[in-house]
């Protein structure tokens, strides 16, 4: 399964040294991020790997060039240079033709591919018998890789800053105040979408003292919501909208129109949205209408998140901060690359996690393992052979996999016993069968027995029942005081011995004596249980304490 | 003086105090209260029987001596008695609900007067409850001495498997029986003598077989299994003297360790009746000391005291999950001083208790509160599963099967199944032992080599006690 062909012969180094890591200048005006930072070079070097820079390539998220040599990289002088030397490329921006023609044949590229988008550059890579990597093609469900997770440590970081862009364009507090000046009132903020991206929004939102709300459509979110701070809207109409994968899927019609009318009404009351809806493969749902901005108060501010995918908004300018209806409307596209070194950091981060996971030998050479589910995944192009889409994961998704913890917890009733019955209900054929057996000895007992000892009997049974039902309530931690406490309550036999304890003057052939001394020892051994069961249970349960 | 009426009516008081006393013992708050309505219960029917028309004057002296006597003893005991050596004392104090069934039985057939009012079918169902209450009483006798010997650690551990030990049972089951009709059919006391004389001893014997057969980490099902023992055989007696507050006692106490034994065999995946059989899995322990595949393999990341320390002061939230092993090494008092520093600076730390950790149920709840540990950081198995991925360190202190990632992944392995605590989920666990011996169910434990896993050799109370040094410091 070796791959990149570790020849070292390009670089001019020995080939024990270890595959080659080139991380190149962003091309894409305003893209202010890079692949890797500092912190991050050091631990790749450590993996087995060397890292070269192309010059200036940490400038826009102000990391110099210095800073990278100090952590063991090289710097490159030229985006050709670096290309033809680099066994692996790491990358934020898709590749441009012109970049892929830098690349080596048979080289690895680790970068945002959207390979569903963009099929020509798919076709362009294959030919030049790549193996590419697309970050944005990992199986988030896999909970081993999340680490991985570009797209949400990016998301996170964006809406981060839609709320500092909101705040910005907004003429007042977030917080509300009571000032010498008179009184504050706060912010209130409306989150559409509550993803990775719409839940950093709300935190910060939350952090500066808004008053946050947010709606989803998916339901299983709420919780999110509102452990971040926010409140959580809900949509007038009863639909579950959990895609596969953890996205959003399109909704009915009924429900688009409830949901129009609850966004027309935020619309209204709010100073801030901040749209984040987007579903995968589609155009970013037409949420916020002319009329809805329309509707809002003046100065009021909207942050389209989804501005790269034509906008949540009608009115949305992609790449760009409007005024319309006296509301300010911002468009970024860019918005993780303006928080260029936070953004850089965490994507290096990310890929250093997924070199990890290719390069478990800590050798130097990257292994692309097919087998593993997440790099499955990632991998679209293999030697130049398209792989994507990958196979859907074997494991469901966490959303959907809703049978094993509701199985989990009938088995746990059973073995811990709060439920009052105690345990999951029996197959009917065992249940069967033993109700056969009880009422085969019950009629036994029925057709043998005395009066006198059925009536004993009924106590019995009827004893049996009422024990049971109390002992299932009885917690587990106590146990053991039960235990000694019913070991206390079994010296109720010494009954048995003090009834048979008195000599009978009268009774004639009665050894008397030896019946007492029998007794006798039977009340002893009694008195010992008695006393020092109910002392130590007493001693025992003394010592819980709060 | 107690009329019968009146000795009836405060067994019915008795009775009601008795089902109260269990049902208190449901929460701790209430678990006080439940205990003094069992000795108030207690009080009751010992009075109303000692003041009943069923004793006279001259039994008192005798009731008087009898009771100081087994009084004094059993309060010395639960005085002076470490709550690390609960589990023996309640197995010996079974043996004595067994041996006072067998001496009441006796008593019973020995004495005339109480067969008196017998005739045809109820001298019959009479004679057959003695017969039946002086067997259980002796299997609980003397399966109670023996498992007082295995945790007292006076008898080895190890199962005692003789060959062919089911059918040796099975005869003498059959012999029992024999025995029975032999007995039935007696008609003086002392053509009586020998069919029981047979079977006690018989009972005996197979008392002894059954707890010897069995190992030590299932010795919680066994303590609550003569639990219910000792609870049928006050029952049986109840039968015999057609007492019916010593039915419902017998049954209430009988139902009451059934339904330990079941949680205890439910929280180790084993069926009851394999519990029984004795030995451990018999049809699954022939491969696991081969080892087969799934023998784990790899290295164990030893850990330092100190280190140890500088993970616990680092962390943000902390579980413990103590073992037998706390309670040999009585470490508890030195895990509560490390909480105790802990929840000062602020972590959360909690507890995790798996049903079976320790020698009989609840034992390691009950170490806990006597190390003064509150109860509400103490959590069940169930409580705390889910939590493991949130946290920082796991301990696990002198445990070991109980925390087998193998009970889940290696359907091979002879506790597959067993639910256990996913210690393994959490950022890093420190696994404290004295070697790389295996648990009681010698299975070996992938745990010690996963990657997050380090190991702290040594005894438990001496490591903990240089890790609160350090943490202090």
């Amino acid at each position: 399964m070796q791959t990149g062909v570790p020849t070292g012969t390009t670089s001019g180094e020995s080939p024990k040294k270890g595959q080659r890591i080139g991380v190149p200048r962003e091309i894409l005006p305003g893209e202010k991020r890079v692949a890797t930072v500092p912190e991050v070079v050091e631990k790749l070097i450590k993996l087995g790997f060397s890292v070269a820079i192309e010059a200036g390539a940490g400038d826009a998220a102000n990391m110099s060039d210095e800073s990278y040599v100090a952590a063991g990289a090289t710097v490159v002088p030229t985006a050709a240079q670096l290309w033809a030397e680099s066994d692996i490329v790491f990358k934020v921006c898709v590749p441009t033709p012109a970049e892929v023609d830098l690349m080596r044949e048979g080289g690895i590229l680790i970068d945002f591919i959207w390979p569903g988008q963009n099929p020509e550059l798919m076709k362009q890579l294959a030919a030049k018998k790549a193996t590419v990597l697309a970050i944005d093609a990992l199986p988030r469900m896999l909970s081993r890789a999340q680490k991985m997770d570009a797209l949400t440590s990016q998301a996170g970081v964006a809406g981060y800053r839609a709320v500092i862009e909101a705040a910005n364009a907004f003429g007042r507090f977030f917080a509300g105040q009571i000032t010498a000046a008179g009184k504050v009132a706060p912010a209130k903020v409306f989150i559409a979408g509550a993803g990775v991206a719409g839940l950093a929004a709300i935190g910060t939102a939350v952090g500066l003292g808004a008053i946050v709300r947010a709606n989803d459509t998916r339901a299983e979110v709420a919780d999110q919501v509102i452990s971040m701070g926010g409140e959580f809207v809900k949509v007038d109409f009863e639909e579950e909208g959990s895609g596969g994968g953890g996205y959003a899927k399109v909704m009915s019609e009924g429900f688009q129109q409830a949901q129009r009318d609850m966004y027309a009404k935020q619309a209204r009351e709010v100073d801030i949205i901040i749209t984040t809806a987007l579903i995968p493969g589609r155009p970013a749902p037409k949420l916020i209408t002319a009329e809805m901005v329309r509707s809002m108060k003046p100065g009021s501010v909207i942050v389209d998140m989804a501005a790269e995918r034509g906008g949540n908004c009608e009115l949305t300018v992609p790449g760009q901060a409007v005024v319309v209806h006296g509301v300010t409307i911002v468009g970024y596209t860019d918005l993780a690359s303006r928080l260029a070194k936070q953004s850089s950091t965490l994507y290096g981060t990310n890929l250093f996690r997924l070199a990890e996971e290719l390069c478990k030998a800590k050798d130097g050479v990257a292994n692309i393992n097919m087998e593993d589910d997440a790099i499955r995944g990632l991998t679209v192009i293999k030697d130049g052979e398209i792989t994507w889409p990958a196979p859907a994961p074997k494991l469901p998704a966490a959303a959907t996999a809703a049978p094993k913890p509701v199985a989990a917890p009938s088995a746990k009733k059973g073995g811990h016993g709060h439920g009052g019955g105690g345990g999951e209900p029996m197959a009917g054929s065992k249940l069967a069968i033993m109700f056969g057996v009880a009422a085969a000895l019950f009629w036994l007992v029925g057709n043998s027995a005395p009066p006198a000892f059925l009536s004993h009997f009924t106590v019995f049974v009827l004893a049996c029942f009422v024990g049971y039902m109390v002992v299932w309530n009885v917690k587990p931690a106590l146990h053991t005081p039960l235990m000694s406490v019913t070991n206390a309550i079994s010296s109720i036999i010494a009954i048995g011995a003090l009834v048979q304890v008195s000599p009978l003057a009268g009774a004639v052939g009665r050894p008397n004596d030896w019946i007492s001394w029998v007794a006798a020892a039977g009340i002893v051994l009694t008195a010992i249980n008695m006393f020092g069961g109910f002392a130590v249970t007493q001693r025992m349960l003394a010592m819980f304490r709060k | 003086m107690f009329t019968t009426e009146l000795a009836t009516v405060s067994y019915i008081g008795a009775t009601i105090l008795f089902i109260l006393s269990l049902g208190g013992l449901s929460n701790q708050e209430t678990a006080l209260r439940g205990n003094l309505y069992g000795m108030i219960g207690m009080a009751l029917a010992v009075l109303a029987t000692v003041f009943g028309p069923q004793v006279t004057w001259a039994g008192l002296p005798w009731i008087i001596v009898a009771m100081l006597i087994g009084g004094s003893i059993g309060l010395y005991a639960a005085r002076t008695v470490q709550m690390t050596q609960m589990p023996e004392l309640v197995a010996l104090m079974h043996s004595m609900v067994g041996l006072a069934a067998m001496l009441v039985g006796i008593s019973t057939f020995i004495d005339p007067e109480a067969s008196k009012g017998f005739l045809g079918a109820a001298k019959s169902i009479h004679e057959m409850e003695i017969y039946i209450g002086i067997l259980i009483g002796a299997v609980t006798f003397s399966g109670s001495i023996v498992a007082f010997g295995k945790l007292s650690g006076r008898i080895g551990g190890n199962p005692l498997l003789l060959p062919g030990r089911h059918w040796l049972n099975l005869v003498g089951l059959l012999v029992v029986i024999y025995f029975g009709r032999e007995f039935m059919n007696a008609h003086t006391i002392q053509d009586g003598i020998i069919p029981l004389a047979v079977m006690a001893v018989i009972a005996l014997l197979f008392g002894i077989h059954m707890v010897m057969a069995i190992g030590g980490a299932d010795m919680p099902v066994v303590v609550s299994m003569l639990n219910s023992y000792s609870g049928w055989a006050a029952a049986a007696t109840g039968f015999m003297l057609s007492n019916d507050l010593l039915i419902v006692t017998g049954a209430l106490v009988g139902s009451s360790g059934a339904i330990l034994s079941y949680i205890m065999c439910k929280a180790m995946a084993r069926s009851f009746i394999s519990v029984i059989a004795g030995g451990f899995g018999t049809a699954s322990a022939a491969p696991a000391p081969a080892g087969g595949a799934a023998q784990p393999a790899g290295e164990v990341t030893p850990i330092s005291a100190t280190e140890t320390a500088e993970l616990l002061r680092e962390a943000k939230s902390v579980i413990i999950v103590p073992g037998y092993g706390m309670a040999v090494a009585q470490a508890q008092h030195t895990v509560y001083e490390i909480t105790k520093f802990l929840r000062g600076k602020g972590v959360n730390i909690r507890f995790g208790i798996h049903p079976v950790a320790g020698r009989m149920p609840g034992h390691m709840n009950v170490l806990l509160a006597e190390a003064k540990v509150p109860y509400d950081i103490v959590f069940e198995m169930d409580e705390l599963n889910d939590d493991f991925p949130k946290t920082d360190v796991v301990m696990v202190i002198g445990a070991n099967d109980i925390v087998n990632p193998g009970a889940q992944d290696d359907p091979t392995s002879p506790i597959a199944g067993m639910p256990v605590l996913e210690v393994w989920k959490a950022k890093t666990s420190i696994v404290m032992k004295r070697s790389m011996a295996s648990g009681y169910a010698g299975v070996d434990n992938p745990l010690f080599y996963k990657e997050n896993n380090r190991m702290l050799f040594g005894d438990a109370k001496k490591m903990l006690d240089e890790v609160l040094v350090v943490l202090k410091s």
